[in-house]
């Protein structure tokens, strides 16, 4: 299936109708689908939710395209609603979590190996080793609350472990900002990877923002205050990599090339027919909104899209275990932290954030004391064969 | 469609993984906790916060002094009303939520003709609609119980408020689209268990307060409420032997 962006057309704008019926379609199996499935649904809906953020604020800053963004805008806010509407009714909050953090380990893995700069690549494998630490810490919560094997989420695709230990992650604003790619000598697959993985956190901050509240354990209620404060850090990394001089209508042009990526790279994985098929429709509609957006882009520029778009896509996003590189990155990359926009060992990190933190965790850490002790056990840590301990 | 009791491909398992469970468990074995101790110390980390809490809310006083110097309620100085007030509360709520709960059981049952002609010894609509109809009244009686001891019976008294908290996952089980007749009927069970007790309990109490009347009139709600429990936990028996095919 080799797509051109410039020139497939897709489905026009005008004909991409909805119905209320259409955007509640039936939801995916919790039991029964692939994990891969559930990490496509989380991360296409972190795509279409960016569409829409971007939309938003584009609009308050630029009145010219306040009209075509309203067009396109409404489109995504209900291909949001059908992709995210796929996620199942007996599929928890906290069990949705550990589905976002195999979305923030696995994707992340994967687009770490196929990014072509050498800093940007760097950039995603030390966000990896925080988000795979997460995992561990939810992991431990949804055993020691509600007594469920996280593994019955993930599929035995991801590794349940400690990486970066949370507690460690807290830096000084200062501290999370990097360098960004230059926008004219970039490659095209460096923008979506950093459009993609911005996408992804920002919804992860905003459902774990979201959802801390609805618990009733105070130290679940801890865990996704603490946690969320690191997804405000991994927004704060990653939009800082994507060059800022680039203009509006660069940005959006560029928005909608990586989601026909993304709904390219879901159409060539997808397992099951049923949302292959919503993959399909959508990767058609995207086409569509991109041809629109690149004639926005001629009026409004007076420039060849070409200039900013390849015709060809790159290589798919690869959804499948990344437990090896992972592994690898665990073993190499542990004890990184950041010094300004410079990764060093954990000897040279600076004082502000060595300060930041202490004050963060002076009344105790919700990470540590959630895991503490704990190892993933298949069926529970209850299911360990270890002398089971007799409530008082 | 197919049954939810039907063998097919569920991935949630470790047997699905042979290769990677190996993986996973090599990597588990390999890794060290970051922090020291077990789920003890999970539960010390929560002290304080279980130490400072505030109740979920309080029950309400009575709105008028009317209400207050109404003979049922006099009947109680000396004694705490709040307690009978929460309970009424707490029934009110639980009645007027299960007429939902039978309201989105007969929804699914009328979709799902054959499942319920499937099921052995058959499951009467008639019967759950008659139910369904009996749990409001409930909701009718209790609510006048309220007004009489000159209390709002539009107030959510904390023992409403958490039997609404506890029965959000009834209420999502009943009406997600995928569930069986069978497990819906399941969910009603337990609602039905936790119901027939409430009554119980609220009778005794009202019959210790001195609330002779009010007790009287609940006493006719109970003995229908274990109807609905004898029935619908025969129904639930019924329903699982008749899928294993043992019936």
């Amino acid at each position: 299936m080799a797509l051109n962006l410039l020139k497939d057309k897709g489905i026009p704008i005008e004909q991409q109708k909805f119905t209320w019926k259409d955007l509640v379609q039936k939801p995916i199996s919790k039991l029964n689908d692939d994990a891969f499935t559930r990490v496509r649904v989380i991360l296409m809906n972190g795509i279409e939710s960016e569409a829409v953020r971007f939309g938003h604020s584009c609009a308050r800053m630029n009145k010219d395209l306040q009209r075509p963004l309203a067009k396109v805008r409404r489109i995504e806010q209900h291909q949001q609603t059908i992709v995210n509407w796929l996620n199942p009714a007996d599929q928890s909050p906290l069990e949705t979590t550990i589905g976002y953090e195999q979305v923030a380990v696995e994707v992340t893995a994967s687009l770490a190996q196929n990014e072509p700069d050498p800093y940007i690549a760097q950039v995603l494998r030390f966000g990896l080793l925080e988000d795979f630490d997460h995992l561990y810490r939810y992991s431990a919560l949804l055993d020691r609350l509600q007594g469920i094997d996280a593994n019955t989420i993930l599929q035995c695709y991801s590794d349940i472990m400690p990486g970066r230990p949370t507690v460690d992650e807290h830096r000084d604003p200062e501290d999370d900002l990097r360098e960004h790619y230059d926008k004219r000598t970039a490659s095209p697959l460096t923008k979506f990877n950093a459009m993609t993985i911005m996408a992804g956190e920002h919804q992860t901050h905003d459902y774990y923002m979201h959802y801390g509240p609805w618990f009733a354990d105070p130290l679940a209620r801890q865990l996704y205050a603490e946690i969320a404060s690191i997804e405000e850090q991994h927004v704060t990394q990653y939009e800082s990599i994507i060059d800022p001089t680039e203009s509006w209508m660069e940005k959006w042009l560029l928005h909608e090339a990586n989601e026909v990526y993304n709904y390219y790279s879901c159409v060539s994985q997808e397992d099951n027919p049923r949302i292959k098929a919503i993959w399909e429709r959508f990767l058609e509609y995207e086409l569509g909104q991109l041809q629109y957006v690149m004639e926005v882009f001629k009026k409004m520029e007076r420039r060849d899209p070409a200039e900013i778009l390849p015709a060809s896509l790159p290589e798919p996003i690869a959804y499948k275990s990344q437990r090896e590189f992972v592994r690898k990155v665990l073993h190499d990359e542990l004890d990184l932290r950041a010094n300004g926009t410079q990764f060093v060992d954990k000897r040279q990190e600076p004082e502000r954030s060595l300060a930041y933190r202490r004050q963060l965790n002076s009344e105790g850490s919700p990470t540590q004391t959630v895991a503490a002790g704990y190892r993933w056990n298949p069926g529970t840590e209850l299911a360990a064969k270890k002398k089971g301990r007799v409530a008082a | 469609m197919n049954h939810s009791t039907d063998a097919g491909m569920n991935k949630t398992g470790i047997d699905m993984s042979p290769i990677d469970i190996k993986e996973l468990l090599s990597g588990v074995e390999a890794s060290e906790p970051s922090s020291q101790g077990d789920e003890q110390t999970l539960a010390a980390y929560r002290r304080s916060y279980i130490m400072e809490a505030d109740p979920i809310g309080f029950v309400p006083v009575p709105g008028s002094l009317k209400g207050a110097a109404k003979t049922g309620m006099q009947k109680l100085m000396g004694k705490k009303p709040e307690v009978l007030l929460d309970k009424l509360g707490a029934r009110l709520a639980f009645e007027r939520a299960g007429t939902r709960l039978y309201d989105a059981l007969l929804d699914k049952c009328s979709v799902r003709s054959d499942e319920v002609a499937g099921l052995s010894g058959g499951l009467s609509l008639d019967r759950l609609r008659e139910f369904r109809n009996e749990e409001a009244q409930h909701f009718m009686l209790v609510m006048e119980a309220i007004k009489d001891l000159g209390a709002d019976p539009t107030a959510v008294t904390p023992g409403a408020d958490i039997d609404g908290v506890a029965s959000i996952g009834l209420m999502q089980v009943m009406t997600d689209p995928r569930t069986s007749i069978a497990q819906s009927l399941h969910v009603l069970l337990i609602a039905e268990l936790a119901d027939h007790d409430g009554w119980q309990l609220l009778i005794k109490l009202a019959e210790e307060l001195g609330q002779d009347d009010m007790a009287g009139k609940f006493r006719g709600a109970l003995a229908e409420e274990g109807q609905h429990l004898t029935t619908i936990r025969e129904f639930v028996e019924k329903s699982c032997m008749s899928e294993a095919g043992v019936s």
